[in-house]
C-alpha cells in the first residue's frame, strides 16, 4: 500500500511538469493569422424579440444522421423560431424509419402542442401521424415527403422538391455548357440524393454518370473521385450532393489533372468562400434554416390565430436557390454564422 | 507447428541449411513451402490477383497517376492497419480505431482555432488525446480482464458522441472552422499531408509513410523483444506472463500505439481537408480490421505480420478504386467490393492451408 501510494505521488510530478510547460508554451505559440480571434472581429449575430403567447410545446423528428451540417442548420431555424414565439422545442432524430416513427410516438406520449416531421420514408410514418392526428396534435412537414404529405393529412409542408431541384440542377448545367457531369453520391440509397441525380439527368442534355463514394471517409471520397475522373476524362463538371463533399471534389480535380469543374447542392461557411474564390462554380439552396424556422413558426402561427400556409392544398417551397459568383458575396456573412 | 514433424524424407535442402538456419527445425520442409506458411503470403497473392485483374479489366489502371490514387486510398487504410494489425497479434480489439482518427483531428482543429494559436499546439495536444484514449482503452482492458471488444464499443460510442457534442457545444456547428490560414498549417501541411513527384507523378505523402510505418513494424515484431511479447501475449496470457514478460505493458503499449495511428491519420485529414466533420469515421474501424485480417492476422491473437495487413490495405484500395477506373454499374458497388474480398480472403485460407498441411 504505502510502496504504490509512495510510487503514486513520484508519478503526478512529471504530469505537473508537462502540464505546466504546456501552459507556458500556448502563452508564446498564438497564431498571428485566421482563428477565433478574426471571426470574432467581423460582426455579431442578431435576435430579435419575443412572442407573450403562451408558453407552448413542439417536437420537431428529423430523419438526420448525427453530424450532418445540413441539419444542424435546420435544427438552427427552428431555435430561432422557438425563441421567437415563447415555444420549448424537443428535437430528436433517427436516421432509421423505425426508430423515427417510435420518436414521434414519443412526443404524442408527452402530449406536445405540435408535432413538425420530415417523411424520408412516407410508409413508415402513416400510422404514428394519424395516431398524432387522433389526439388532435397538429402535424406539419418539412424537407422530405413533398408527394406525401397531403395523403398522410399533414397539415402543410415546408420543402424542396429534389427532383425539381435536380432538374434546375440540370438546367443550369445546359447554361454554363456541360457536356459531360458525374453525380456523386455520398450515401447509397438514400431517395432524396437519388432523386436528385435522376432531375439531373432528366434536364441535362449531356451524359451523366452516377458515382458513389463513402460519405463517412474523406479520404476514400476524394481518392474514389480522383479515380473516376482518371477513368473517363470527358467529364467536365462534378455535381456533388453536400457542401463538404463539393469541397473535397476540388481537391480531386487537381489530383487528377482534370479540367472538370465543380458545382454542388446544399451550401456551408466554407463554400460560399470557394464560390467566392470561384474553385466551386454555384450552388443550389434549399433553405434549411427556413424550413425549420417556417416549420415551428407555422404551429404557433395555427396554434394562435388558426393559419396554414398553402391552404392544405399546395407545399411551402423553399428551394432551388441558386448561390454563384453574383449573389455569394450577401448569402456568406450568414452562412459564416452556420445559418445559411 | 514444424517441431513435431520430423525429417521429411523426400525434402531437398539436406545439410547444408541456408546461413541464417542454424536452428534445423526450419530445414526441414521445401523453402517455397515454408515461404507459402507465412501469413502474408495467401494475401500477397491475393492482392496480386486483384490487381492483375484490374490491369486487364480496367484500361486507366495502367497509368501510374491511377496507381498514385490507388496507393493513396490504401495508405490512409494501412497506416491505422498496422498498429491495429499489432493488437490483434497482441490479442485484443480495437473498435474505438475508426472515430479515434476524427477525435484527434477534431482536438487539433477546434484547440488551435478557439485559443487562435500556432497548429502545432493543436497537433501536440490531439496526439496527447489520442494516447490518452489509447491509454484508457489499455488499463480498462487490463485491469478489468473485461473483452477488449466490449470496452472499446463502449469507447468508440463515447468518441462518437463527445465528437459531435464537444464540437457542436464550442464551434456551435458540426464541422470545424478552416485553419488553413493559420500559422504552422503550410508546415504542418507539407510533414502530414504533401505529395511528391516521382517519374512525372504525384504520389502523396502518406505512401511513404505507410511503407516506412510497416518496414518499421516488421522490425519491431520480428527482431525485437518487443515483438516477441506481442506474439506471446496474444498466443497465451498465462504462460506469457509465467515466462516473464510484461503483459500489462505490452497490452497498454499496444492501445497507446493504436493512437498514434489514429492521431497519424487525424492530422493527415486535418491538413488535407482544412476542416474536419465531426460525424465522420464510423465504420472505418472495420475495414482497418478487416485489412488486418485479410492481411492474414488471426482474430483470436498470437499469429499475423506487418507486412500482411500492407497487402490488405492494397488490395481493399485496389478493389475500390478498381471497381470505379473499370466504370462498372455503380448500383452494384458494394456487392462487387464483398465478393472480391471474399474471393481474396478464400485465397488467402487456401494458401496457408495447403502449405501448412502439404
Amino acid at each position: 500500500m504505502d510502496r504504490s501510494s509512495h510510487r503514486r505521488s513520484r508519478r503526478l510530478v512529471p504530469v505537473v511538469a508537462v502540464a505546466a510547460a504546456a501552459a507556458l508554451t500556448l502563452a508564446g505559440c498564438s497564431s498571428s493569422s485566421g482563428g477565433k480571434k478574426s471571426e470574432e472581429s467581423s460582426g455579431a449575430n442578431a435576435s430579435a424579440g419575443k412572442a407573450t403567447t403562451p408558453r407552448m410545446t413542439v417536437a420537431l423528428v428529423t430523419h438526420q444522421s448525427p453530424g450532418d451540417t445540413f441539419w444542424d442548420i435546420v435544427r438552427k431555424g427552428a431555435e430561432a423560431a422557438a425563441a421567437k414565439d415563447n415555444i420549448k422545442l424537443v428535437y430528436s432524430a433517427d436516421p432509421n424509419a423505425g426508430n423515427q416513427a417510435n420518436l414521434v410516438q414519443n412526443a404524442i406520449d408527452q402530449k406536445v402542442d405540435g408535432i413538425a416531421v420530415t417523411l424520408a420514408k412516407p410508409d413508415a410514418m402513416k400510422d404514428v401521424v394519424a395516431k398524432a392526428k387522433s389526439a388532435n396534435i397538429p402535424v406539419v412537414g418539412l424537407n422530405s415527403g413533398l408527394s406525401d404529405w397531403k395523403k398522410l393529412g399533414l397539415l402543410e409542408f415546408f420543402g424542396q422538391d429534389e427532383t425539381v431541384a435536380g432538374e434546375a440542377f440540370g438546367k443550369k448545367l445546359n447554361d454554363v455548357g456541360a457536356k459531360h457531369t458525374v453525380c456523386v453520391i455520398q450515401e447509397q440509397g438514400n431517395v432524396g440524393l437519388t432523386q436528385r441525380c435522376d432531375g439531373v439527368k432528366k434536364t441535362f442534355s449531356g451524359k451523366t454518370d452516377v458515382l458513389y463514394v463513402n460519405g463517412t471517409d474523406m479520404p476514400s471520397v476524394k481518392s474514389t473521385i480522383t479515380a473516376k475522373l482518371k477513368q473517363d476524362s470527358s467529364i467536365d463538371y462534378v455535381t456533388a450532393l453536400g457542401a463538404p463533399y463539393a469541397l473535397t471534389a476540388v481537391q480531386s480535380v487537381s489530383d487528377a489533372g482534370s479540367k472538370a469543374k465543380v458545382a454542388t447542392f446544399d451550401l456551408n461557411k466554407d463554400l460560399t468562400t470557394a464560390i467566392n474564390k470561384g474553385t466551386i462554380q454555384f450552388a443550389v439552396d434549399q433553405q434549411p434554416y427556413l424550413q425549420g424556422y417556417l416549420a415551428i413558426d407555422s404551429l404557433w402561427l395555427y396554434k394562435n390565430n388558426g393559419n396554414y400556409s398553402g391552404g392544405g392544398e399546395q407545399p411551402v417551397l423553399t428551394g432551388p436557390a441558386f448561390v454563384d459568383k453574383s449573389n455569394v458575396e450577401q448569402i456568406a456573412k450568414y452562412a459564416a454564422n452556420g445559418t445559411r | 507447428m514444424s517441431m513435431t514433424r520430423h525429417a521429411e524424407p523426400a525434402v531437398a535442402t539436406p545439410p547444408a541449411p541456408g546461413p541464417k538456419e542454424t536452428d534445423g527445425r526450419t530445414s526441414e520442409r521445401p523453402l517455397a513451402l515454408r515461404l507459402l506458411a507465412r501469413p502474408e503470403v495467401g494475401v500477397f497473392l491475393g492482392a496480386a490477383a486483384v490487381y492483375v485483374f484490374f490491369l486487364i479489366a480496367a484500361p486507366p489502371v495502367r497509368d501510374g497517376g491511377s496507381m498514385a490514387t490507388i496507393l493513396y486510398q490504401s495508405s490512409t487504410i494501412g497506416i491505422m492497419a498496422l498498429p491495429v494489425a499489432l493488437l490483434m497479434i497482441g490479442g485484443e480489439f480495437d473498435l474505438s480505431a475508426g472515430v479515434a482518427v476524427i477525435t484527434s483531428a477534431l482536438t487539433a482543429s477546434m484547440l488551435s482555432y478557439q485559443l487562435t494559436l500556432n497548429v502545432w499546439v493543436g497537433v501536440i495536444a490531439a496526439l496527447i488525446v489520442s494516447l490518452a484514449v489509447g491509454f484508457f482503452n489499455g488499463w480498462m482492458v487490463v485491469k478489468t480482464g473485461l473483452p477488449s471488444f466490449l470496452v472499446t464499443l463502449g469507447t468508440f460510442l463515447i468518441l462518437q458522441g463527445a465528437n459531435l457534442a464537444v464540437t457542436k457545444l464550442v464551434t456551435t456547428n458540426v464541422a470545424t472552422d478552416d485553419i488553413s490560414n493559420m500559422d504552422g498549417f503550410d508546415q504542418a501541411r507539407k510533414i502530414f499531408a504533401s505529395s511528391f513527384d516521382i517519374g512525372g507523378v504525384q504520389v502523396k505523402i502518406t505512401v511513404f509513410y505507410w511503407l516506412v510505418f510497416a518496414a518499421l513494424a516488421t522490425w519491431v515484431l520480428l527482431r525485437t523483444r518487443y515483438g516477441n511479447w506481442i506474439f506471446a501475449v496474444g498466443g497465451n496470457k498465462d504462460s506469457a506472463r509465467a515466462v516473464g514478460v510484461p503483459v500489462t505493458f505490452t497490452k497498454i503499449s499496444l492501445f497507446m500505439l493504436v493512437g498514434v495511428g489514429a492521431w497519424f491519420v487525424g492530422m493527415h485529414q486535418l491538413f488535407t481537408f482544412n476542416t474536419v466533420q465531426s460525424g465522420e469515421g464510423v465504420g472505418q474501424e472495420l475495414i482497418y480490421i478487416a485489412a488486418a485480417v485479410i492481411g492474414g492476422c488471426l482474430l483470436t491473437g498470437g499469429y499475423g505480420s506487418a507486412i500482411g495487413p500492407v497487402f490488405g490495405a492494397f488490395m481493399f484500395g485496389m478493389v475500390n478504386q478498381g471497381i470505379v477506373f473499370a466504370g462498372w454499374n455503380p448500383d452494384w458497388f458494394k456487392a462487387f467490393l464483398g465478393v472480391m474480398l471474399l474471393g481474396a480472403v478464400l485465397i488467402n485460407l487456401w494458401v496457408r492451408q495447403s502449405a501448412t498441411r502439404r
